[in-house]
């Protein structure tokens, strides 16, 4: 596992006991301008995000799409389907009876919308992935228990193992632990 | 004018209802509580109970349905005119009993109701399997239910499409999306509780199945992030969601002609009433499961509380809607309206109707006292009594409607026939086995929302 020859060094990891120590970490990571960086938590940690200085998510975007998309689709399939597939005259009303057609375009809307936030959540998360280098870091079992983990990628601009170890040592964790690829 | 209050009457107010969860539980403590139980390495003597138990009403199912299917829908106490009976009431009182569990995990997230955390991922489950029972009704009730995918628009060789106008598709469409978010909204809540199954888990099996379904979920910050947004935005859109499904359902009713069902109260009253009756399944299972589980700090008196005072709410709705109905079918004018309300309050089923209103009605009203909402078993009498009292509702809405048709000669009474009740216990047999199922292999409670909880609170201490 630390055979550096053959195996490419993912990063530094470096474990804190609560999320206050991590937020203060990654912000002092964060000016020192680092951007390859990440935090691993039992919970979403409040601040954690813009101490890390990740930006928003285009997530919201998509799910609009969907929606819009779910909308109009259920729509004009069921216009298409009673105006012009299948017209049928059901007490004289307009084949374009569209008051009718609301709750199953709603319906639509909605099924659309939930599956874009859901499959777009998982996606933009890159998941699923069984296996991801980070989890060789020690103890890295705690991340979904009760530890809080920061991560500085090797292929951020500025990483350099001996300054960035230094940066990581001083930051107050434990152990600062090089993690490679497998 | 907003009042202040001074941090001995906040103390006051809110010392003597007792805490939300127990505050000497730790971050690690809710982990090992709530992982605890599926990590049991025997379950207590009262799950093979109710499993075994359930084993049995599944068999009921399973012979009522191929009984169903090689004899047809003639086995139920169906004809003209009441065409709908069990099939319709189960239905409707098992998908409103859905409706709690995207109540909590939805609309009470959107207002920062944070006591919902100890109870949504169980309501949630309740919701699903809920959601299955009530499904299988309307199949069957096709008469040809291996043909059920005609309901949705897709070409077919017979060139024909579904007929938008009717509620009955609308019913499609709703009940089925509502199934698909209900899943989604459960297992995107699941994920990081699965990982945090699979980290603690001993065994080579537990890691490789509880890591397949964490996804390989790494608790990073930049997934946090978007996350806790399509969190949001799914509880955004259950919401109106939820709302949209019972209504749909009561347009079944109101869309028609019939007396008794063509009310614009419909809709409202019907959501009303699914979350009553919903609120009443949560609590009828979570008082044995906090008690049985060892759970009681994390589902305290406080929750029970809460959750009754919902269901006080919403049942004063609901009796408001019989009110209503009542008056309507008066001031109408219409006679058959007014025989409609005559039949019900004075014909063959009287004695259901009073009973429903006397079990949804006034029975709840003991809730306005703090004593009755804290004392767990006469809370547990009461819940029991409220779903057989919405039980009784669809049954009245239903039948007394149907059974006197507008000709007298077309009159005629309905009763559930033993099939019918099979049926309806078979469909209990697997809600209970899927929620032991659930019980054995699943987190019931979100640790990482609880941890979320807990680890506010001693900040909040430390400050």
């Amino acid at each position: 596992m630390s055979d550096t020859n053959e195996n490419k060094l993912y990063g530094l990891v470096v474990e804190f006991g609560d999320s206050n120590a991590l937020v203060k970490a990654a912000e002092r990571v964060r000016d020192s301008g680092y951007t390859h960086t990440d935090a691993h938590a039992p919970f979403p940690v409040h601040g954690l995000t813009e101490a890390l200085g990740i930006r928003r998510t285009i997530l919201p975007w998509i799910v609009l799409g969907g929606g819009l998309t779910g909308c109009i689709g259920g729509f004009m399939l069921q216009y298409w389907v009673s105006v012009s597939a299948y017209p049928l005259n059901v007490g004289g009303r307009p084949l374009n009876s569209w008051p009718s057609f609301i709750p199953v375009a709603f319906e639509c809307t909605i099924l659309l919308a939930g599956l874009s936030a859901m499959i777009g959540m998982i996606a933009l998360n890159g998941l699923p992935r069984p296996h991801h280098p980070v989890f060789n870091a020690p103890n890295f079992e705690r991340a979904s228990g009760n530890g809080f983990f920061l991560v500085v990628e090797a292929d951020d601009p500025q990483f350099d193992l001996q300054s960035t170890r230094a940066l990581l040592d001083d930051l107050g964790g434990a152990a600062v632990s090089e993690v490679y690829d497998d | 004018m907003k009042k202040e209050f001074t941090a001995a009457e906040h103390e006051e107010i809110f010392g003597q209802m007792g805490p939300m969860i127990d505050p000497s539980l730790t971050i690690e403590g809710v982990g090992d509580a709530v992982a605890g139980v599926p990590e049991r390495k025997t379950m207590p003597y009262q799950w093979f109970l109710v499993l075994g138990v359930a084993t049995m009403l599944l068999g009921f199912l399973g012979l009522s349905i191929t009984a169903l299917l090689i004899k047809g829908t003639g086995l139920w106490g169906l004809k003209i005119p009441v065409a709908w009976g069990f099939a319709i009431v189960n239905f409707v009182w098992w998908i409103g009993i859905g409706h709690a569990g995207t109540l909590i995990s939805a609309i009470l997230f959107l207002f920062k109701q944070d006591w919902r955390t100890s109870i949504n991922r169980f309501a949630e489950a309740m919701t699903l399997f809920a959601v299955a029972c009530a499904g299988m009704f309307p199949l069957l009730h096709l008469g040809r239910p291996w043909v059920f995918y005609w309901l949705f628009p897709y070409p077919n060789t017979m060139a024909v499409w579904p007929q938008f106008r009717s509620p009955l598709v609308w019913d499609v469409f709703a009940v089925s999306t509502y199934l698909t978010i209900s899943l989604l909204f459960w297992f995107t809540g699941l994920i990081p509780d699965l990982a945090t199954m699979r980290d603690r888990s001993k065994s080579r099996i537990g890691k490789v199945l509880y890591g397949i379904f964490a996804l390989g979920w790494r608790g990073s910050a930049r997934h946090w992030h978007r996350y806790e947004v399509a969190y949001l935005l799914l509880a955004g859109l259950s919401t109106p969601l939820v709302v949209s499904v019972h209504s749909v359902v009561s347009l079944d009713f109101a869309v028609s002609v019939l007396p008794g069902w063509h009310t614009t109260i419909f809709p409202p009253y019907f959501v009303a009433g699914a979350i009553y009756s919903g609120f009443a399944m949560v609590i009828t299972l979570v008082i044995p499961v906090r008690h049985i589980f060892g759970l009681k700090g994390l589902i305290t008196p406080r929750h029970l509380d809460n959750m009754a005072k919902i269901m006080l709410a919403t049942g004063l709705m609901v009796f408001y809607g019989y009110l209503t109905e009542a008056f309507f079918a008066w001031y109408s004018g219409n006679p058959y309206e007014m025989f409609m309300m005559q039949n019900r309050m004075g014909g063959p089923y009287a004695f259901q109707y009073w009973m429903l209103i006397l079990c949804n009605g006034l029975v709840p009203q003991l809730l306005w006292f703090k004593r009755v909402r804290r004392h767990v078993i006469v809370l547990f009498c009461i819940c029991i009594v409220v779903n057989i009292g919405m039980w009784l509702e669809r049954y009245i809405i239903v039948v007394t409607s149907l059974h006197r048709d507008f000709l007298p000669s077309s009159w005629d009474m309905y009763a559930g026939t033993r099939w019918d009740w099979m049926l309806y216990l078979g469909t209990f047999g697997f809600f209970f086995f899927a929620l032991m199922l659930f019980i054995r292999w699943v987190p019931m409670l979100p640790i990482f929302e609880v941890r979320e909880i807990v680890h506010a609170g001693h900040e909040e201490h430390e400050d």
